[in-house]
């Protein structure tokens, strides 16, 4: 079986800088993959790149064993139609109520009736744990709840890989082990494959099956690996010293 | 590919055994949870529900939202429900789904009786109206601190205020000074053409620009110019707490982003309606010129004769207080506004229109007063 998604040769670029080069990596059906990496050293973007969001300067994005940049705006859409986002603050619509928003893929992407979409929101919001939440408006609930929502709706349409822009930023210790939990369980039930961006060490440690780390300085990738062998086996002073938080 | 449907299977006749069967998926006609509930109805025995999906080919959220809802009846009736027939990942999404309690919604008073409405809006309208007469005392106490010279404001940020309410809106005040004044004059044409008077078109532009519609014409356009970005200005700050780190500093919010912008469309608005005024004039001259023959020279002296500075200077005055009122409209819109996306907008909304009513509100209150005072 082909993996999920394959990166090859990819170069990210805004104009004439160049954030990261030559990444080549792929990511297996079914796994959480994390890309790690310091601050400002392209994790965010690589994101991006991958979701469609921004078109690589140079190299190959296959999702499913198709050339993401090469197909048809329409083979595009059908691409992003199984990818669901977990953006950073939840990035809901704040002038829709949480339904709204778990809602919308819904409405725009299936034939269901009013009342099917109700029924399935309220079962993607008890998912995440705010069942009877649903007429609430994004501003009146907290940060980590909106986080939660956008899960919700990340998974509207049962995708079949869903991205997460750090998961655990702004969430206290505990709702982030939470969250990370909840990422294994949901993994483990849909069979999704996950692309996890973060830099948070106990994330790492607790869910990647396998990963990519990004070096801000050299502007490339300097290892793919499972975070923990990385840890144990890897000779490299600049994932050592990431991955043991400067303690080596 | 087979659709979905269940078997209801009753061996041991106290044990519902739903048997599930083909792809349970939710582009799929699942079949109504109403089936099971009516087979329970039928058979009150029934103590346990249980379930066979070894004949599931594919499932998705549409066979999870048809569990969850059976789930629903079966704890409504306090039956025993056991999930061992179910596939792993299911039973998983089902302890998520229900590990947190619905949360209870406090009931809206969905009273919509004539009465309770007006009350309601009565109550809104005097929150706003003390909204905006605390605002104005706010104003009024940073002004006077800052005259004291207690909280200034950074000047080059006046600076740029002054320029983009000012200098960014000529093109726009041209054109619409001159248009009105087209309008004044020809309007103007046609009555007293029929009376043989036609040189006092040049009075009626003249006076009619000065004294009133260069500065009511001119505050309208800053209302949707100025007034409008001031208010989605200070209310996207609102939003990403830029304000609240301002107070935190110690810096008041009032002196630093409402006093400069006010004092620049109040300096701004009158030089602005005096270029407009003439922009009218001209363009009143133009109309004289082209429909009723009225020489450039005849038209000039005309004008000159009716105008006095006394008439400037009222004018003044007024644009002096719209310009005040569109800046004071679009802050304090801004400052109270939410913290969302929709609710800048709506304070976008709010400055413009508050601008413009209070504006013809000062314009009837101004003009009263000025002919009870006879000038």
């Amino acid at each position: 079986m082909p993996a999920h998604i394959e990166v090859r040769n990819l170069t990210m670029a805004f104009g004439s800088f160049v954030i990261q080069r030559d990444l080549n990596f792929s990511i297996e059906r079914g796994e959480i993959f994390v890309i790690m990496g310091g601050s400002g050293c392209g994790k965010s973007t690589l994101l991006r790149h991958l979701i469609g969001l921004i078109e690589p300067a140079s190299g190959e994005i296959l999702i499913n064993d198709r050339n993401f940049w090469a197909s048809s705006p329409e083979e595009r859409e059908n691409l992003l139609r199984r990818v669901g986002v977990l953006y950073q603050s939840g990035a809901l619509w704040s002038s829709m109520t949480l339904a709204e928003n778990v809602a919308m893929p819904l409405d725009v992407a299936t034939e269901l009736s009013p009342s099917q979409i109700r029924e399935v929101v309220s079962y993607k919001l008890s998912l995440v744990g705010l069942a009877g939440f649903e007429d609430f408006y994004p501003s009146e609930i907290s940060g980590g709840m909106r986080k939660r929502v956008g899960l919700a709706r990340a998974m509207a349409l049962d995708p079949e890989i869903l991205f997460f822009d750090e998961p655990s930023a702004g969430l206290d210790p505990i709702n982030s082990r939470r969250l990370d939990d909840l990422i294994l369980e949901l993994r483990d039930s849909l069979s999704a494959t996950v692309v996890v961006v973060t830099h948070e060490l106990f994330s790492i440690f607790a869910i990647a099956d396998n990963s990519v780390f990004l070096d801000a300085e050299t502007r490339t990738m300097r290892a793919v690996g499972n975070p923990k062998k990385l840890r144990d086996e890897s000779n490299d002073k600049k994932i050592l010293e990431f991955l043991k938080r400067g303690e080596i | 590919m087979k659709s979905a449907v269940i078997q209801l299977d009753l061996s041991p006749p106290d044990i519902l055994t739903i048997k599930l069967i083909g792809n349970w998926l939710l582009r799929e006609k699942l079949p109504p949870p109403r089936d099971v509930e009516n087979k329970i109805i039928e058979n009150p025995k029934i103590k346990r529900l249980a379930f066979n999906t070894e004949k599931v080919t594919d499932w998705d959220t549409g066979m999870m939202v048809y569990l969850k809802k059976i789930l629903e009846i079966a704890n409504r009736r306090k039956m025993i429900v056991d999930k061992e027939g179910l596939p792993k990942g299911v039973k998983k999404l089902l302890r998520l789904a229900t590990a947190v309690p619905v949360k209870e919604q406090p009931g809206d008073p969905l009273d919509s009786s004539l009465l309770y409405r007006i009350g309601d809006i009565s109550l809104r309208l005097t929150k706003s109206g003390a909204e905006m007469l605390a605002f104005l005392g706010e104003v009024c106490l940073s002004s006077l601190n800052w005259l004291r010279g207690k909280g200034g404001f950074r000047r080059s940020d006046f600076r740029l205020y002054l320029e983009e309410a000012g200098a960014q809106a000529l093109p726009i005040v041209t054109l619409v000074n001159f248009l009105v004044g087209i309008i004044l004059a020809f309007v103007g044409a046609i009555q007293l053409e029929s009376f043989g008077a036609s040189i006092f078109v040049a009075d009626l532009v003249a006076i009619a620009m000065v004294r009133e519609m260069g500065p009511m014409m001119t505050a309208i356009i800053l209302a949707g110019r100025s007034g409008a970005a001031y208010a989605a200005q200070i209310g996207t700050m609102m939003v990403n707490e830029e304000i609240d780190a301002l107070k935190t500093l110690g810096i008041s919010p009032i002196n630093y982003l409402v006093l400069p912008r006010l004092l620049a469309l109040t300096i701004m608005a009158p030089l602005l309606a005096l270029y407009g005024d003439f922009m009218g004039m001209i363009a009143g001259a133009l109309v004289g010129k082209g429909m009723l023959g009225i020489s450039f020279s005849l038209y000039l002296n005309q004008t000159i004769g009716v105008l006095s500075p006394l008439h400037f200077i009222l004018g003044l005055i007024k644009a002096c207080i719209y310009g005040g009122l569109v800046a004071f409209a679009g802050c304090q819109a801004g400052m109270q506004s939410g913290r969302s996306a929709s609710a800048v907008g709506a304070a976008t909304t709010r400055a413009v229109v508050n601008a413009i009513i209070l504006i013809i509100v000062a314009s009837a209150i101004t003009t009263i007063i000025y002919s009870v005072l006879g000038i």
